[in-house]
């Protein structure tokens, strides 16, 4: 069994990350978590808007195209801050990760975030740590979010 | 040149964020950072040596696979990036239960057409509606046991459209569970109680999604169990369990939809939610062990857990929906006989060893030495002397003189006897001067429990002869007279 871990994010910042989410519906969103990470404990400080280069299939499948992500990563670095995470969309699907998601989620040590998108409304958030050690053991872990700050 | 690594590689790379390396290409610094970090190997390369499938390497900000692949080559100044790819989403099939229980098939976005038509008595309440509903099938919610409260809870939440349900039970349908299991018919008797609840649910709607664990909930186990469910409803019939059930959920923060039922009463509440008390809060400590008997002990109006599962049901529903008044805080009381409903203000209590402000139950304890017991089975003192069934019926009819006790309730004795001396348990201590201590004594009740205590209370009396009948009248009826009726 995982240990329980927590991502802690401000208000605004929940927000801003599921309001991009109705703002693509009936399109999946995505974005990256900066922030800081501690053992236990990982905290957003920057919300990061992706693009969703699954244009074949952007209402059930999300991807971030790594060119992306290397400018979000050296913007991160310039700013003193880490990749803690990732977040995503399910329009009108349950906030919680799908085969697909496990199967391609490989950041091992950061969180996944979830948003359900009902009807084009922001509905449950969930976040569920990617654990293990390799590709090979990983596992999802459901996790705490505290929005505060 | 630099080597950029992303935040899951860094334990590996000795925490840093970049390696210098030297190479001319990016296959000789890629084998340059193994050979610096050897345990980044395994996570950069399968087992045959081959960059994983997933892994994006970028040469400052062109990807390798529109240059050379790993041929391409490297000078001082650049910036070699390692980036797993970011991807996924809501195709494919739902969420993966704990334990390894595989999911169903693919879910459809929203509700399908069949969907609209079975949940429309719903949609059209715009306390519901769309947005309800999708909040139901979106729902996981976890039953602790498929027998009495069980039985009504499972059907409505699956009738409902709650799109996981959980069940948890080990247990087989027996003839005694038809008079208040009722999603257990007579052609169930004695299959696993899971098969039989998953049928009927599957059944009334083919929609939901149904998570077996044939397993007795443990502390080794509850938490595993619990993570992959938003609520748990509590139908358990015994204090470890529902204790277990409580600290369980206090510890992963789900609500604890509660019922209980005994004879004619029934108490309902939901508890560690948030704000609220938990079970702890209502009851620090267990009740003495045999205090509080259970249903096969003290009997059960087969209504009542009809009655307060689906007082469980609705609460569960209110929870999803996220509206109306949940039963937090309170503690629902029926008694079916007056059919009263009163209900008592819970409060949090802050000393709670559990959810209080400083907690001293941090982690799952052993639920039947906290409640005194070691489960029903093996509840009997193992000290007192016992007489096999076999071994009674041989010598009673080769007319020894054997007196033959019976500790049970007068109105067991009028369903089955085999004509001992009836002094109910309770009336022992008071009529103990009926006994003769000089005759050999066989003590014997329903299974073997109550007649281990009567003997127990009779040794401390000064009796010696006396013997338990292993396994009760029961056990008579299974070895030595088939036509005896059991209960």
């Amino acid at each position: 069994m995982g240990r329980k871990t927590m991502l802690k994010i401000s208000p605004a910042n929940y927000e801003l990350m599921r309001r991009h989410g109705e703002k693509t519906y009936p399109d999946e969103c995505c974005g990256v978590l900066l922030g800081k990470a501690a053992e236990d404990l990982r905290e957003v400080l920057v919300v990061v808007e992706a693009g969703n280069s699954r244009t074949d299939s952007a209402h059930n499948r999300y991807n971030i195209l790594p060119a992306e992500l290397i400018k979000i990563q050296r913007m991160a670095r310039e700013q003193g801050h880490d990749i803690v995470g990732f977040y995503h969309s399910h329009p009108d699907h349950p906030a919680r990760w799908s085969a697909t998601d496990f199967a391609e989620a490989h950041w091992i040590g950061c969180s996944y975030v979830i948003t359900s998108v009902a009807g084009g409304r922001a509905d449950r958030t969930a976040a569920f740590a990617l654990n293990g050690a390799t590709e090979e053991d990983k596992r999802f872990d459901d996790e705490e979010i505290r929005v505060e700050g | 040149m630099k080597i950029a690594i992303p935040t899951p590689l860094r334990p590996y790379a000795g925490k840093n964020a970049t390696v210098e390396v030297h190479g001319a290409n990016v296959a000789d610094a890629l084998q340059a950072l193994v050979a610096l970090h050897p345990e980044l190997r395994k996570h950069l390369f399968n087992d045959e040596g081959k960059l994983r499938a997933f892994i994006n390497i970028y040469v400052n900000d062109e990807d390798i696979r529109y240059l050379k692949q790993e041929d391409t080559a490297v000078a001082e100044g650049d910036t070699l990036s390692i980036i797993p790819s970011i991807a996924g989403g809501s195709a494919g099939s739902a969420a993966v239960g704990a334990a390894g229980a595989q999911a169903g098939g693919a879910k459809p976005a929203g509700l399908s057409k069949e969907e609209v038509l079975r949940y429309s008595r719903h949609l059209i309440m715009p306390e519901v509606a769309m947005e309800g509903q999708l909040k139901l099938k979106a729902a996981r919610v976890l039953c602790i046991g498929a027998g009495g409260l069980g039985s009504p809870l499972a059907l409505y939440l699956a009738a409902a459209g709650v799109g996981t349900l959980g069940l948890v039970d080990f247990d087989v349908v027996d003839y005694t569970n038809l008079q208040r299991q009722i999603i257990h018919t007579t052609t169930d008797v004695g299959r696993p109680k899971l098969d039989s609840a998953a049928e009927k649910l599957h059944a009334i709607n083919p929609f939901v999604e149904i998570q077996k664990f044939e397993t007795a909930l443990s502390s080794a186990n509850a938490l595993d169990i619990f993570k992959n469910f938003d609520i748990i409803a509590d139908g358990t019939d015994n204090f470890p369990t529902r204790y277990l059930v409580n600290d369980a959920c206090v510890m992963s923060g789900k609500p604890n939809v509660y019922a209980s039922i005994f004879r004619f009463e029934g108490q309902a509440s939901v508890f560690a939610t948030k704000d609220g008390p938990c079970y702890r809060c209502l009851y620090p400590e267990p009740p003495p062990p045999g205090l509080v008997p259970s249903c096969a002990e003290g009997g059960v109006l087969g209504i009542l857990p009809g009655l307060l599962g689906v007082v469980q049901a609705t609460e569960v529903i209110k929870l999803i929906l996220g509206s109306g008044e949940p039963l937090v805080g309170r503690l629902l009381l029926v008694d079916s006989l007056a059919m009263r409903f009163r209900e008592l203000k819970l409060r949090k209590n802050p000393e709670c060893p559990v959810c209080g402000k400083h907690p001293t139950v941090t982690k799952l304890i052993d639920y039947e030495q906290f409640c005194g017991i070691r489960g029903e089975e093996s509840a009997m003192p193992s000290q007192s002397p016992e007489m096999q069934v076999e071994e009674l019926k041989q010598r009673l009819d080769a007319g020894e003189d054997i007196f033959v006790l019976d500790v049970r309730e007068p109105h067991e004795y009028q369903i089955c006897n085999i004509k001992g001396h009836l002094i109910p348990l309770g009336d022992l201590p008071r009529r103990v001067s009926e006994l003769d201590s000089s005759r050999d004594i066989v003590a014997h009740c329903r299974s073997g429990k109550r007649s281990a205590e009567a003997v127990e209370f009779l040794q401390k009396a000064g009796f010696t002869k006396v013997r338990n009948l292993a396994g009760g009248i029961l056990a008579w009826a299974d070895r030595v007279d088939p036509t005896m009726p059991k209960y």
